[in-house]
C-alpha cells in the first residue's frame, strides 16, 4: 500500500511561501494590508467564496428554520426567521420526557468512550508497527488495512448475529465494541509514530534500563500526543456520525444515539407533520456541538493532521 | 531487520514487546472483523430448508446450499437495478466531488486568493455533520413548500420539478454526497500541496509559467498520489451508500427500500429475515470492492512508481 504512506516520508519544510496565515486570523482583512505586491485574483476568490457559501447553505437554513413556529415552516419564505426557537427547544425537551437529550447523552457516551478506547488501541498498535522490526509486521499491517475496505453492512450483519449469540445485542456494548478498532486509526498511529519518535530516544531509554512499556508511556506517548488528538477527533466524528451499526443493533430507543433517534422522529413525521419542527430543531442542536468543537480547536490544531500530515 | 541481541533478558523483552502492544488491536480484529467475515462467508453457502425466522435462531435446519444464494442474488432484478443505480450515482458523485475538492485545494494554495481561512473552514464544516442529518437538511430543502429553489422557479413562472423522484433524484442524492465529502478530500489534497517544496514553483516561475500553468503542469502531477488516495476512498464510500437514501425515504415515495445494494442487504437480512441471501449479496459487494480497490492500487502504484512499501 504505497499510496497510503506517501505523505510521511517527504520532509515537511512547512512550505514557507504559499500559506503562512492559513490557520488563524479573520480572513480577508488580515492579509489585505500586510502583503501588498500581489493583486487579489477576483475570479478564483469568487469561486472559493461561492463554494464556502454552498457548504454553509443548509447550516444557515437549519439555523433559520429552527426559529419558526410549527405551521410557519411550510408557509413562510425559507430564509425568513421566526421567533419560536425557545418554544421549539421547549417542545423538543418536553417530547416523551426529554428523550432527545437522552439520545444526545448516548451519542456523547458512544463517541467519547469509543474514541478514547480507539485512540489507545491505535496508539499501541501504531507504536509497535513504527518502532519495532519483527516477523509478521507488514503482514499484520496489510491485513489490518483491508479492514478499511470492508463495507460496514457486510460486517454488521454477522456482527449482529454473533453478538446476538453472546446475548449482547441491544446493549451499549453492542454499539461500542465493534467500533473500537479503526484500521484508519492504526494507520495514522503508525504514520505519526514514525515521524515523531526518534529511535535514538528509544535506545537511550533502553540503555537507562527502562522497560519497553515504560519507554512507551514516558517517552513515546507525550511525543505522540498531537497525533493522538487527531485520531481521537477522527474517531469521535466517525462514531458520532455512525448510523448503521446502532440502527441494526438497538431496538430500545432509550439507548439510541442522536442519528438513529432523529431518523425515527423523521419517520414518524411522515404521518404527524408537527414533528418536523422537532426534527429540525433537533438537527440544529445535534450539529451545533461538533461545529463549535471544530471552531474552537482549529486555533491550536491543524486540519491537515487528519490526512496524515506531520509537522516538525 | 531484527534487533541485534543485547543481553539475553532484555532481548527477550524487546522481542515480545511489539506483540504485546499489538494484542488489543489483534484481538479486536479477530472478534469484530475476521470472525464476522468468516461467518458471513459461511452463511452465504448455506440456506434454511424449512422457512423459519432467521436472525440467529433457526440455525438448526441449515443446509449446505452451494452457490445457490449467489446465483439467485446475481439474477435478482432488484439487486442489478440497485447496482446500476449506485453506479450511476457514483459516476455523478466521484468526479464532481473530487473535481471540486481539487479546485478548492488549488485555490487555497494560491497566494492571490482571499478569504482562504474562512473558506477552508466553511467547506470543511459538512464533515462534522452526520450523513443522516445532512440528508434531513437537504431533504427539507428539496421539499417544494420549503425549498428556495422552488421559490425561485415559482417567481420565474417555471414548473417545479420533483427533486426526489426519477432522474432529479440522482442529482439530489449526489448533491448530498458532494456537499458532505468535498471538504475532507480538499484537506487531503491541500495537505499534499503544502508539503511540496517551494523551490519547485520558483523554478517554474523563473521559466515564465503563470499560476494557472503551475497548477496544471506542476501541482496536479505532484499531488497525484493523494488524488489516487481520495479517488480510492470515494469509490468505496460510494459503493456503500446507505444512510442518505434511507433517511430520505420518509420524505418521498420515489425511493424504494432496495435503492442501493446495501439497502437491499439490510432489507433481506432484517426485514425479510433471509440472512443467507443477504450474506451472499454482502460477499458479492465485498468482492467487488476488493477487486476494484486492488485494480486501482495496482494502476496507481505503476503510475507513481514510488518504490517498495515501508
Amino acid at each position: 500500500m504505497t499510496g497510503l504512506t506517501s505523505p510521511a516520508p517527504r520532509t515537511t519544510a512547512p512550505a514557507a511561501g504559499p500559506t503562512p496565515g492559513a490557520a488563524q486570523g479573520p480572513p480577508p482583512a488580515a492579509d489585505a494590508g500586510t502583503r501588498g505586491p500581489r493583486r487579489t485574483a477576483l475570479l478564483p476568490t469568487a469561486a472559493l467564496v461561492l463554494g464556502a457559501l454552498y457548504c454553509l447553505l443548509p447550516v444557515a437554513w437549519v439555523l433559520v428554520a429552527a426559529t419558526k413556529p410549527g405551521d410557519a415552516l411550510f408557509s413562510t419564505f425559507t430564509f425568513l426567521p421566526g421567533t419560536g426557537l425557545g418554544d421549539n427547544v421547549t417542545d423538543l425537551t418536553a417530547y416523551r420526557d426529554g428523550i432527545y437529550w437522552r439520545w444526545m447523552l448516548n451519542s456523547v457516551l458512544y463517541a467519547g468512550l469509543g474514541a478514547v478506547l480507539s485512540t489507545a488501541v491505535s496508539a499501541l498498535a501504531g507504536y509497535a508497527l513504527a518502532v519495532y522490526r519483527f516477523p509478521g509486521r507488514e503482514a499484520f499491517f496489510n491485513v489490518m488495512l483491508t479492514g478499511v475496505l470492508m463495507p460496514p453492512v457486510i460486517l454488521a450483519i454477522p456482527q449482529y448475529l454473533l453478538l446476538a449469540e453472546a446475548g449482547l445485542t441491544g446493549t451499549y456494548a453492542s454499539v461500542l465494541l465493534p467500533l473500537i478498532l479503526s484500521p484508519y486509526g492504526v494507520y495514522l498511529g503508525r504514520v505519526y509514530a514514525e515521524a515523531a519518535i526518534p529511535m535514538e530516544l528509544v535506545e537511550a531509554g533502553r540503555m537507562d534500563g527502562a522497560g519497553e512499556w515504560r519507554i512507551f508511556l514516558r517517552i513515546a506517548l507525550p511525543m505522540l500526543s498531537p497525533g493522538l488528538v487527531t485520531i481521537f477527533l477522527f474517531q469521535f466524528v466517525a462514531i458520532w456520525n455512525n448510523f448503521l451499526l446502532p440502527f441494526i443493533m438497538l431496538g430500545d430507543d432509550e439507548k439510541f444515539p442522536m442519528t438513529v433517534g432523529l431518523f425515527t422522529l423523521l419517520k414518524q413525521g411522515a404521518s404527524q407533520p408537527a414533528l418536523y419542527t422537532l426534527v429540525i430543531t433537533g438537527a440544529l442542536l445535534a450539529i451545533a456541538p461538533l461545529i463549535a468543537l471544530f471552531l474552537v480547536i482549529q486555533r491550536f490544531w491543524s486540519l491537515d493532521l487528519l490526512s496524515g500530515a506531520v509537522k516538525s | 531487520m531484527t534487533q541485534p541481541a543485547r543481553g539475553v533478558r532484555r532481548s527477550y523483552g524487546v522481542k515480545a514487546a511489539p506483540y504485546g502492544f499489538l494484542l488489543p488491536a489483534a484481538v479486536l480484529f479477530v472478534l469484530f472483523f475476521a470472525l464476522p467475515i468468516g461467518y458471513a462467508i459461511r452463511l452465504s453457502f448455506h440456506k434454511i430448508e424449512i422457512k423459519g425466522l432467521g436472525l440467529g435462531k433457526g440455525a438448526k435446519s441449515e443446509v449446505f446450499a452451494g452457490l445457490e444464494n449467489y446465483t439467485s442474488a446475481l439474477t435478482d432484478p432488484e439487486f442489478t437495478a440497485g447496482a446500476l443505480r449506485v453506479l450511476g450515482y457514483g459516476a455523478l458523485v466521484v468526479p464532481v466531488m473530487l473535481g471540486l475538492a481539487l479546485l478548492f485545494a488549488l485555490l487555497l494554495d494560491s497566494e492571490r486568493v482571499r478569504a482562504r481561512s474562512f473558506a477552508r473552514l466553511a467547506i470543511f464544516l459538512p464533515y462534522a455533520v452526520p450523513g443522516v442529518i445532512a440528508a434531513v437538511l437537504w431533504g427539507f430543502l428539496y421539499l417544494p413548500d420549503v425549498s428556495p429553489f422552488h421559490f425561485l422557479l415559482d417567481r420565474l413562472g417555471l414548473p417545479r420539478p420533483d427533486l426526489m423522484d426519477g432522474g432529479p433524484l440522482y442529482l439530489a442524492m449526489a448533491n448530498i454526497a458532494v456537499w458532505g465529502g468535498t471538504g475532507f478530500n480538499m484537506i487531503v489534497i491541500y495537505t499534499a500541496l503544502r508539503s511540496l517544496p517551494a523551490e519547485i514553483y520558483e523554478a517554474a516561475k523563473l521559466d515564465g509559467c503563470s499560476e494557472f500553468q503551475i497548477a496544471l503542469r506542476v501541482k496536479i502531477p505532484m499531488v497525484a498520489p493523494s488524488l489516487v488516495l481520495t479517488f480510492f476512498f470515494s469509490v468505496i464510500a460510494t459503493l456503500q451508500v446507505f444512510n442518505e437514501p434511507t433517511t430520505l425515504r420518509p420524505l418521498t415515495n420515489g425511493i424504494p427500500s432496495t435503492w442501493s445494494p446495501l439497502m437491499k442487504v439490510y432489507n433481506d437480512a432484517f426485514t425479510g429475515g433471509n440472512i443467507h441471501a443477504a450474506s451472499a449479496t454482502a460477499v458479492i459487494l465485498a468482492l467487488a470492492t476488493f477487486v476494484l480497490s486492488f485494480a486501482l492500487l495496482r494502476a496507481s502504484n505503476r503510475r507513481t512508481a514510488q518504490g517498495a512499501g515501508r
